[in-house]
């Protein structure tokens, strides 16, 4: 496996596990690139402090910001790293204990035996 | 944290091969009890159709067939998008064990990434939405 899969995957689930960086993201998500600016009006989080998250999601790749003045430097949510973190998560939710156990009384009901599997 | 890559379990079931055979490799088999509708076409390359009632439905592309001992699929890797080329191999191995079957189901390929599947991912995606709503505004400029 490439060397840097499970830090990635690592980033993404300590910067969710923070909620000023979760609503950073959501705030992303849902309306798309904006400035540290845009994301102090819309949160209740001063520009300061959004900043600092923000210098954070882009060294660690959850976000990238766009060429501007410094200003208006816009920040962009990166879904790569998203992707990876749903990786791990999806191997969690395959859940083959609970096939398994359907599987064994599929078995049992067409072959109308009482045999524990 | 350990990237959880592979998966394998193992069940010991009180039924001849064939039977386990049939429950893994035929829609009728399937559809008793991974998912609700099933529809197969059994042959390597081939692909198994499986649907959930109310949930999502799958295409497994079937890789290994040697019966009654090994059945092998890729499929999805289910929660990213369903245009993620990215597929986990499964593959299940009967063995005899007494009157009945050892069973071992093994899902392997979740921490696939190679770099350059990253770097793609990662350009197409920070790309795709600016350039398609980039196009939107050249073709009703252009109107």
């Amino acid at each position: 496996m490439p060397p840097d899969i499970e830090a990635i995957a690592e980033q993404v689930f300590v910067a969710l596990a923070d909620p000023t960086r979760r609503a950073i993201l959501a705030a992303l998500a849902s309306g798309g690139p904006a400035t540290a600016t845009d994301l102090a009006d819309r949160l209740p989080i001063t520009r300061q402090a959004i900043a600092k998250h923000l210098a954070l999601l882009a060294e660690v790749g959850l976000v990238t910001a766009e060429p501007g003045e410094r200003r208006r430097v816009r920040y962009r949510l990166r879904s790569a790293p998203m992707q990876v973190a749903q990786q791990f998560l999806a191997a969690l939710a395959r859940d083959w204990d609970d096939r398994l156990d359907a599987l064994t009384r599929q078995l049992q009901r067409h072959s109308g035996t009482a045999s524990s599997g | 944290m350990g990237f959880p890559d592979r998966i394998e379990r193992t069940v010991e079931l009180a039924h001849p091969r064939a039977s386990v055979w049939a429950a893994l490799t035929t829609a009728e088999g399937l559809a008793g009890w991974f998912g609700n509708e099933a529809q197969v076409d059994l042959r390597v390359g081939g692909s198994v159709q499986m649907a959930w009632t109310g949930g999502p439905a799958t295409d497994m592309r079937i890789e290994r067939i040697e019966e009654p001992s090994v059945f092998g699929f890729t499929w999805h890797i289910y929660g990213l998008p369903d245009d993620d080329p990215r597929r986990t191999y499964v593959e299940f191995t009967l063995e005899p064990a007494g009157d009945g079957t050892r069973l071992t189901v093994v899902e392997t390929g979740f921490a696939q990434l190679p770099e350059d599947a990253y770097r793609k991912a990662f350009d197409g995606n920070t790309e795709g939405w600016a350039s398609e709503l980039g196009e939107l505004v050249e073709y009703l400029n252009a109107a």
